[in-house]
């Protein structure tokens, strides 16, 4: 799973059926410490997710797993909002 | 499977039901010599592993398995804590 910060929301009326009712989300991944790297990318939210929240986002077919989204076209799936993140020092 | 050094932890409580009680752990991929290699990702724990202790991990679905029967949306998962290696 990657950390991302969400930054925006995607309207989209024409879409696939299975993904209608479904919030789409603009994430910025980030690193542990919250300095963003690599590229943006949409993925849908199971857990009410909003912009300016840090969250948890699962990749690949293991989207399909999070709560209501199984046999779903999805990728990439926020399943958790995340309170704090502890990093170790020279761990 | 890749090697990784735990480097922290992640708490989580508003998050997928199936992610209940399941420990989520900030990982750093490394090289063979212990290197940093590649960006650092966030794994579920079946092993009961801690920060600072190398560890292998999988990628993909394969990580929700230890879990069976539970589908846990998970898609990096700690499945071992290294002793040590040998490079022969």
């Amino acid at each position: 799973m990657i950390l991302a910060r969400i930054v925006g929301t995607v309207v989209a009326t024409r879409k696939d059926p299975r993904l209608v009712s479904n919030k789409l989300l603009v994430a910025r991944p980030m690193d542990p410490h919250g300095k963003a790297e690599g590229t943006y990318l949409v993925a849908v939210d199971t857990v009410d997710a909003g912009v300016g929240e840090t969250v948890l986002i699962v990749s690949g077919s293991s989207a399909r797993m999070a709560a209501g989204m199984k046999d779903c076209p999805v990728d990439a799936a926020v399943v958790g909002i995340i309170d704090e993140i502890e990093v170790v020092a020279g761990s | 499977m890749q090697l990784a050094r735990v480097i922290g932890d992640v708490v989580v409580t508003r998050k997928d039901e199936n992610l209940a009680g399941i420990t989520l752990l900030v990982l750093q991929p490394i090289a063979a010599d212990g290197s940093d290699a590649g960006r650092t990702l966030v794994a579920v724990d079946s092993v009961g592993a801690g920060v600072g202790e190398t560890v292998f991990f999988v990628r993909g679905k394969e990580a929700s398995f230890p879990f069976y029967p539970t589908e846990v949306p998970a898609d990096a998962g700690v499945v071992g804590i290294v002793d040590h290696w040998d490079l022969g």
